[in-house]
C-alpha cells in the first residue's frame, strides 16, 4: 500500500522525470545514429566526455548554456571520429564504438587530472536552478511533477518533439530513415549517404554529451569518476523499447527512472527494511528487461542498421 | 549520326577499363526523344558499366555523356538525375519499413526545405498512378507489395521526377505475361509522351516487341545496331554470340517412372509475408522434369525447404521411397539422395570466402571419402574439387581460389558439379540459371536434362515461364501457397498458365 501511495506523490514523478533527463538525451542521440543505419557505443564515454566538458566549462568561467555548448561540440568531436571510421571506412561498429567509450572515458579522466592536479574532492558549480513554468506548475500533481523542472529538462523535451518532427515531417528526415533502411535506395537518388550518416552520427553524439553533462550541470553540481554508470548502454536499450520513435523511447526513459526513482523510496518503507537493498538496485534493470522483451518483439529494425554501405558495390 | 534537336542523350566513345580488362571499348551512342532502344548482350558484356558511366556510378576514361546537349560532369549520379536521367535497378532500390510515398519523394525536395508538402505529393503520385495505369496506393509500405507492384513504384519515381531518359534493367524478369504486357503498355504511353527509354534484357522476344532499334554488346564493344523492324530474333541472337548460334539443348521425350517423392496434401505455416503451403499434393518421378512456375514469394521456399529437409510438412505428410522418413533435416535429405541447386548461389549455395575445395565438399564434408574417424581428407576434397573443375569447365585460378571471385556463371557451374557428381536421385533445382549468360543457362540445362535421362527426378523452380515450359515434363503451378493440378508438356500456353499465376482457376479463388 505504501508503494500505491508513493506513486500518488509530485516529488517521486519529479525526481522521476530527473532521473529520465540524461536517459531521454543520450536516447534521442542514440536514436538519430540508429535511424540513420549505425550503432553507436560510444555512448557511454560521449556521455562521460559531455558531462567533464560542460562541467569544467563552467567551472572555467562561462555561462551554463555556454557549459552546454561545450559539452555539445566535445560530444560532436567524438562522433566525428566515430563516423569517419565507421562511414566512410566501413569498419566495425561494435569495435569503432566500444573503442570510443574506451578513449573517451579514459581521455576524460587524463583531462580532469591535468586540470585539476591538486584537488581531492572535485569542486562544485552553480548548477541549472528549477524554473517554475507560470501557470502550468500550479496544477495539482503534474505540475511540480513536470513544470517544475530545471530548464536543461525542459530542453530535452522541446528536442524529443524537435527531433521527431524532423525525421517525419522533412525530407531531411526523410533522407535519414532512408539511410538507416535502404542506403542504395539513397544513393540511387543522388544524395550522399556518406554525408547523411555521417552527418546523422556527430548531431547524435551531441545529444548524447548533453545527456551527460546534465548529470553535472543539473541533476548535480560536481563531476564524479563513474558517474554515467552505465547510462548509456541503458539508453541502447531504450531505443529498441522505444521501437526507434522519438516519443515512444521518452515514454521509456521515464518509465525506467520511474523504476529507479520508486525503488529507492521503497528501500526505505517497512516493507523494504528485511529485503538486501541490491534486490532494489536490480529492479529497474529486471523490469525493463522485461518491458523490453514485450515491446521490441513488434519493433521495426531499420533494415540496414549496422550495414556498411560503399558505392558502386551490390 | 547528324545533331537533330531531338536526341536527348549522346553516349561519345566512352571507355572504361577495370585492371586488363576493356568493359567499354568507345562505344558511341544516341537516343532521340520519344524512342525506346534495346541494348543487348551477355552478361559481362559491358551493358551494366555502360548504364553506371550514364548514371553517374562509374567515371569513365575517356568519353562524354551528353543530355539535351550538355556534357553531364562525370561520376556525378546527382547531375544525371537533375539531366533527366532515371533508372529502375534490376535489384529495386526501395526502402521496404517506409511507404510508396515517402520511397517515390525521397531526394526530391532539398534536404534542407522546411516541410514535405505531403497532400500535393500524394495528389500528383494519384495522378501519375491513373494517368499511366500503375496502381499503387500512397500509404503502403513497400514490404508488403508484390515484385510487380515494387516495379510500378519505381517507375512511378521517375516519372514523378519528370525524367527524360528512363533506364530500365531486367524489368521483366520478375512478372508474369500478363504483368510484363502491363508494363509493356505503360512504357508505350510514357513514351508517346515524349519519355525515351534504354531497355536492357536478354529476352529476344521482349526487345523485338518493345524496342525501335536494338543496340548489340559483346566483349565490351558495340558491335551491331538495326532497326527492330530491319531484324529477327535469330540475326540478333547471331549479333550476341558473335556468329556461333546458341543452340538450346534438345528435349526428348521420356517415359516417367516410379515416384521417388511424394507430397501428400502437405501445409506449412505462413512465415511473415511469405506464404506456406496450402494441401499441395504432388509426386516427383524418376526420369521426369517437374516444373513449378510461379511468381516469386508465393510458397516455392516453402516446396523447397520441404523438399530439402530444412522445414517438416506442419501437417500431410512427405512419403520418400514409398515410407515416409523418419527423421527430416537437410542431412538427412542429403544421406537419402535429394541434391540442391539453392535459390540463391551467394547466401546459400556457397560460403564466399572459402576456397573451391571447401565449397565442393559443404554437403557432404562429413562422410566417406571427405572425412574418417573425425578427420578431414583435404586430398580427397581437392582431387573431387579439381575433378568438377575440369568436368564442369569451371573457369578459375585454381581449387584454393575464393569463390566469390568467380563469376555467377562458374560458381553455379561448381554448384551444379557438387550436386550431379553425388549421383543423385531427387534433384531440386532452385531458379538454376537465373543472371547467368545464354552459354551457361544452357549448359546448366543440358546437365539437368542428362540427369533426367539417367533416371533422376527433377524439381524445376523458376520465375521464367520460358524456362519452365521449354524444359519440364509436368507443369504445376503455385500461387499463394496452393498448387495447380499438373499439365502435361504443351497442354497449357504461356498465356493460360499466366492466368494461373494471377491465382485465378484455383478452387477456391475468388
Amino acid at each position: 500500500m505504501e508503494i500505491l501511495e508513493i506513486l500518488f506523490t509530485a516529488s517521486f514523478w519529479a525526481a522521476a522525470i530527473r532521473i529520465a533527463t540524461p536517459l531521454i538525451l543520450g536516447t534521442l542521440g542514440e536514436l538519430i545514429c540508429e535511424r540513420a543505419g549505425v550503432l553507436n557505443l560510444g555512448i557511454e564515454g560521449i556521455m562521460v566526455a559531455g558531462a567533464f566538458a560542460g562541467w569544467m566549462a563552467v567551472y572555467s568561467g562561462t555561462g551554463l548554456w555556454m557549459g552546454v555548448a561545450v559539452a555539445m561540440g566535445v560530444g560532436m568531436l567524438f562522433g566525428l571520429l566515430h563516423s569517419i571510421l565507421t562511414v566512410p571506412f566501413g569498419l566495425s561498429q561494435h569495435v569503432v564504438g566500444l573503442g570510443v567509450t574506451l578513449l573517451a572515458t579514459s581521455s576524460t579522466y587524463y583531462a580532469y587530472r591535468l586540470a585539476l592536479p591538486e584537488v581531492t574532492s572535485p569542486p562544485k558549480i552553480t548548477a541549472f536552478q528549477p524554473y517554475e513554468i507560470p501557470v502550468l506548475s500550479d496544477l495539482p500533481l503534474v505540475g511540480p511533477a513536470l513544470f517544475s523542472q530545471t530548464p536543461f529538462t525542459y530542453l530535452a523535451f522541446v528536442l524529443v518533439l524537435a527531433v521527431s518532427l524532423i525525421l517525419f515531417r522533412t525530407p531531411l528526415g526523410l533522407a535519414v530513415r532512408a539511410a538507416g533502411e535502404n542506403p542504395a535506395a539513397v544513393a540511387a537518388q543522388g544524395l550522399s549517404v556518406t554525408a547523411i550518416r555521417m552527418g546523422a552520427v556527430i548531431v547524435g553524439s551531441g545529444f548524447m554529451a548533453m545527456g551527460g553533462a546534465f548529470l553535472t550541470m543539473s541533476a548535480f553540481d560536481s563531476f564524479f569518476f563513474e558517474m554515467v554508470n552505465g547510462r548509456g548502454w541503458i539508453c541502447i536499450a531504450l531505443v529498441v523499447f522505444g521501437s526507434w520513435m522519438p516519443g515512444k523511447a521518452l515514454l521509456g526513459a521515464v518509465l525506467f527512472a520511474a523504476f529507479d526513482a520508486l525503488q529507492i523510496r521503497v528501500q526505505q518503507t517497512e516493507f523494504g527494511a528485511d529485503i538486501p537493498y541490491q534486490i532494489f538496485l536490480m529492479m529497474p534493470y529486471i523490469l525493463s528487461i522485461l518491458a523490453l522483451i514485450l515491446m521490441s518483439r513488434r519493433a521495426q529494425v531499420p533494415a540496414a542498421l549496422m550495414v556498411p554501405f560503399n558505392k558502386g558495390e551490390r | 549520326m547528324g545533331a537533330g534537336t531531338d536526341v536527348v542523350l549522346r553516349l561519345d566513345a566512352i571507355t572504361k577499363r577495370f585492371g586488363g580488362l576493356v568493359a567499354n571499348d568507345a562505344i558511341s551512342l544516341s537516343l532521340r526523344k520519344g524512342e525506346v532502344i534495346a541494348l543487348l548482350g551477355e552478361n559481362g558484356a559491358g551493358k551494366t558499366t555502360l548504364m553506371n558511366i550514364l548514371f553517374g556510378q562509374y567515371t569513365a576514361d575517356s568519353g562524354s555523356v551528353a543530355v539535351m546537349g550538355q556534357t553531364l560532369p562525370p561520376g556525378n549520379s546527382r547531375a544525371a538525375l537533375e539531366a533527366g536521367v532515371g533508372m529502375v535497378h534490376q535489384h529495386f532500390t526501395l526502402a521496404d519499413n517506409m511507404s510508396v510515398q515517402e520511397n517515390i519523394t525521397l531526394g526530391v525536395d532539398p534536404l534542407l526545405a522546411p516541410g514535405l508538402n505531403r497532400a500535393a505529393a500524394r495528389k500528383r503520385i494519384l495522378d501519375l498512378a491513373e494517368r499511366f495505369h500503375l496502381a499503387v496506393h500512397p500509404d503502403a509500405r513497400v514490404g508488403s507489395l508484390s515484385v510487380g507492384e515494387r516495379q510500378r513504384v519505381e517507375i512511378l519515381k521517375a516519372l514523378y521526377r519528370d525524367m527524360k531518359v528512363l533506364i530500365l534493367d531486367e524489368p521483366t524478369a520478375v512478372l508474369t505475361p500478363q504483368e510484363t504486357d502491363d508494363l509493356f503498355a505503360t512504357l508505350r504511353q510514357a513514351v508517346a509522351s515524349g519519355l525515351s527509354i534504354i531497355f536492357i534484357s536478354h529476352k529476344l522476344h521482349e526487345v523485338m516487341a518493345i524496342a525501335h532499334r536494338v543496340v548489340v554488346l559483346r566483349h565490351g564493344r558495340l558491335v551491331g545496331e538495326v532497326a527492330t523492324e530491319d531484324t529477327d530474333k535469330s540475326a540478333l541472337s547471331a549479333m550476341m554470340m558473335g556468329g556461333a548460334e546458341a543452340r538450346a539443348p534438345e528435349v526428348s521425350r521420356t517415359e516417367p517412372g516410379r515416384a521417388l517423392m511424394e507430397l501428400r496434401g502437405v501445409s506449412t505455416p505462413n512465415i511473415g509475408n511469405a506464404p506456406g503451403l496450402k494441401d499441395v499434393t504432388l509426386s516427383l518421378r524418376a526420369g521426369q522434369i517437374l516444373g513449378l512456375a510461379g511468381v516469386s514469394g508465393n510458397g516455392q521456399a516453402a516446396l523447397a525447404e520441404v523438399v530439402g529437409g530444412q522445414r517438416k510438412p506442419g501437417s500431410g505428410t512427405l512419403v520418400l521411397n514409398d515410407a515416409p522418413p523418419t527423421a527430416w533435416t537437410p542431412r538427412d535429405a542429403v544421406r537419402r539422395g535429394i541434391a540442391r541447386i539453392p535459390e540463391d548461389r551467394h547466401k546459400t549455395g556457397t560460403i564466399s570466402d572459402f576456397d573451391l575445395t571447401e565449397n565442393a565438399i559443404l554437403e557432404r564434408y562429413k562422410g566417406t571419402p571427405f572425412s574418417s574417424h573425425g578427420w578431414l581428407n583435404w586430398r580427397a576434397a581437392r582431387r573431387f574439387a579439381d575433378e568438377i573443375i575440369q568436368k564442369y569447365d569451371v573457369r578459375c585460378p585454381g581449387a584454393d581460389t575464393r569463390i566469390r571471385l568467380l563469376s555467377g556463371g562458374n560458381m553455379q557451374k561448381l554448384i551444379l558439379g557438387r550436386v550431379l557428381e553425388a549421383a543423385p536421385q531427387i534433384i531440386l533445382a532452385n531458379q538454376p540459371v537465373r543472371g547467368l549468360d545464354i552459354g551457361a543457362v544452357n549448359y546448366v540445362h543440358s546437365q539437368l536434362l542428362a540427369a533426367r535421362d539417367r533416371g533422376a527426378a527433377v524439381l524445376l523452380i523458376s520465375e521464367d515461364l520460358d524456362e519452365i515450359t521449354r524444359l519440364s515434363d509436368v507443369i504445376h503451378v503455385i500461387s499463394e501457397g496452393r498448387l495447380s493440378p499438373g499439365f502435361a508438356r504443351g497442354q497449357k500456353s504461356p498465356a493460360e498458365l499466366g492466368i494461373w499465376m494471377a491465382g485465378q482457376g484455383f478452387a477456391d479463388a475468388s
